[in-house]
């Protein structure tokens, strides 16, 4: 693989983890849905210099799927939720965003160090790829713990599906068919964050999610 | 004799630009708001009515405080000279890298600081004590950012990173984490907009200008000077790293009139940007600076891992 190649691929894998990390930074709704929907069309962009680069033109079909779903109607519909449900712009994190992103940064070099050695004797993209893949996978769980607003459920959850697919676009030989499920999941849940949206909005008048515990009856402690 | 004349030059030509490119950004500021601003030489003007002008001096004042204001324009000074603006010949036998430069700054920070404290006033300490705040988290950033700079050039010289940046380096994510996190110090070094407004002297707000609200005549000019002077000082690196096109490698007298034009160009471009994003965001409040400052120390550090990756596995 050429120099050139390998940078550009370097240069997108990274970008779709820093777009992570401003997702953790991001206090406001409509900006953090913005930001999922950037690291979407990086993850699309990445996924077609791979084809490009790899010659395997079933990427180009990953990123038409990336960018149209993820990085247009999915962030699209939130927009248009937010709008209809009416919701405040910004969402206080349960803790410091500081403490979040440093946590995010340990999960980083946790993904670092882990795939690093048992992926030795790969190519070097596949190495990279993987541990980038791995931390945004991670830091999509760290977002949803981190903020109890249900939308921001939501992008957590995209951007862990965002780190998926980074994975799938740097193993070789990963059928189409997976990809396509997994996007196609992540449009039915969507949907179904949607309805449950209006739910718990029409029942607590917040989309606070911590308000649900008051549905598990008897609290402990 | 070239040698020495480039070093004179780059000696005295921030000093005497440094005013302008305040005036600048206050013009284009004035300009995006729809004012006619002042006219570009008012700095001077000011500077010049300032040193005319007799110091008061508090009763309790001591030696540090009438030394402090020379102090710290000395240190931002010599910092100055170690970062190539015309050509990348620089302070012949200094040495001094971007560490230096680094120190230098806070030698100059804590002498305005305790300057602050030193009279005894409520504004002087409150001052202080966030200056120092945003000094303990801009530091950290500012050298992993070196640190991830170091890496990619193999070397904390300013001129030797020039020449490797104009020789190209390759894209690199890491540079673009590394851009982010000086431009996010240099905000805050700098005092201004999201951090400090460098225009207001409206008091719960203000962080330079609550410690130095005591000086006045010749004091405050050196104060002021050395603020524009670390604006151009923060600029100037930014453009010596990142855009060292057109840097004079040796004496030629074309190549140094151009390396000249360019260098007044860039900084009229960062001055222009810097007003542009300054009239378009809001002030931020003091509880956040933590996290400003500590998106910037995670750019670097994000930057130093991409960079341990991709040269390790090579």
């Amino acid at each position: 693989m050429t120099d050139l190649a390998f940078d550009v691929a370097h240069l997108l894998g990274a970008l779709v983890l820093t777009l992570s990390f401003a997702l953790l930074y991001q206090r406001r709704l409509t900006t953090a849905i913005n930001v999922v929907a950037m690291q979407a069309a990086t993850l699309a962009a990445a996924a077609a210099w791979q084809a490009v680069t790899r010659d395997s033109p079933h990427l180009f079909a990953t990123a038409a799927i990336a960018l149209i779903f993820k990085a247009a109607a999915v962030p699209l519909l939130l927009h248009w939720l937010i709008r209809r449900l009416n919701i405040s712009g910004t969402v206080e994190p349960v803790f410091g965003v500081t403490l979040t992103m440093g946590l995010g940064v340990g999960i980083t070099g946790l993904a670092i160090l882990l795939v690093l050695p048992i992926t030795a004797g790969e190519t070097l993209l596949l190495r990279e790829d993987l541990a980038f893949a791995l931390a945004v996978t991670l830091i999509g769980p760290l977002l949803m713990i981190a903020r109890r607003n249900a939308v921001i459920q939501v992008v957590g959850f995209m951007s862990m599906e965002n780190g998926l697919i980074l994975a799938a676009v740097g193993v070789k030989g990963m059928p189409l068919v997976v990809e396509a499920s997994v996007a196609f999941s992540v449009m039915i849940a969507t949907f179904i964050f949607g309805v449950f949206f209006f739910h718990i909005r029409e029942r607590f008048d917040s989309l606070d999610v911590s308000r649900l515990e008051e549905m598990q009856g008897e609290r402990h402690g | 004799m070239t040698t020495l004349l480039i070093f004179v030059a780059q000696l005295l030509l921030p000093v005497a630009a440094a005013p302008l490119l305040t005036g600048f950004v206050r013009k284009i500021k004035a300009r995006l708001l729809g004012r006619r601003g002042p006219p570009l030489l008012q700095p001077y003007r000011d500077l010049a009515r300032l040193l005319r002008k007799e110091p008061i001096l508090a009763d309790n004042a001591s030696w540090l405080f009438r030394g402090a204001p020379y102090g710290a324009f000395a240190a931002i000074w010599l910092a100055m000279t170690a970062i190539p603006t015309v050509a990348t010949t620089t302070s012949p036998g200094l040495g001094l890298d971007l560490i230096a430069i680094a120190g230098l700054l806070g030698l100059a920070r804590i002498l305005i600081a305790l300057a602050g404290m030193d009279v005894g006033t409520s504004f002087g300490g409150i001052g202080a004590s966030r200056e120092m705040t945003i000094g303990a988290l801009a530091e950290p950033a500012l050298f992993v950012a070196i640190i991830a700079l170091a890496i990619i050039a193999n070397s904390t010289a300013l001129p030797d990173m020039s020449r490797a940046m104009s020789e190209g380096v390759g894209l690199r994510v890491s540079l673009a984490l590394a851009l982010g996190a000086i431009v996010m110090v240099a905000i805050a070094e700098t005092g201004r907009i999201p951090v400090d407004n460098p225009a207001t002297h409206l008091e719960l707000t203000m962080v330079h200008e609550a410690m130095v609200l005591e000086y006045s005549g010749r004091h405050l000019a050196m104060i002021e000077l050395g603020a524009m002077l670390k604006l151009v000082l923060y600029l100037s690196l930014i453009a010596s790293i990142f855009a060292p096109w057109g840097l004079a490698h040796g004496g030629g007298a074309g190549d140094l009139g151009a390396a000249l034009g360019l260098w007044l160009t860039k900084l009229a471009a960062g001055g222009f940007v810097l007003a542009v994003f300054e009239t378009a965001i809001a002030k931020m409040r003091v509880f956040r600076y933590p996290e400003f400052l500590g998106a910037a120390l995670l750019f670097g550090i994000l930057g130093v891992v991409f960079l341990y990756i991709s040269q390790h596995l090579k």
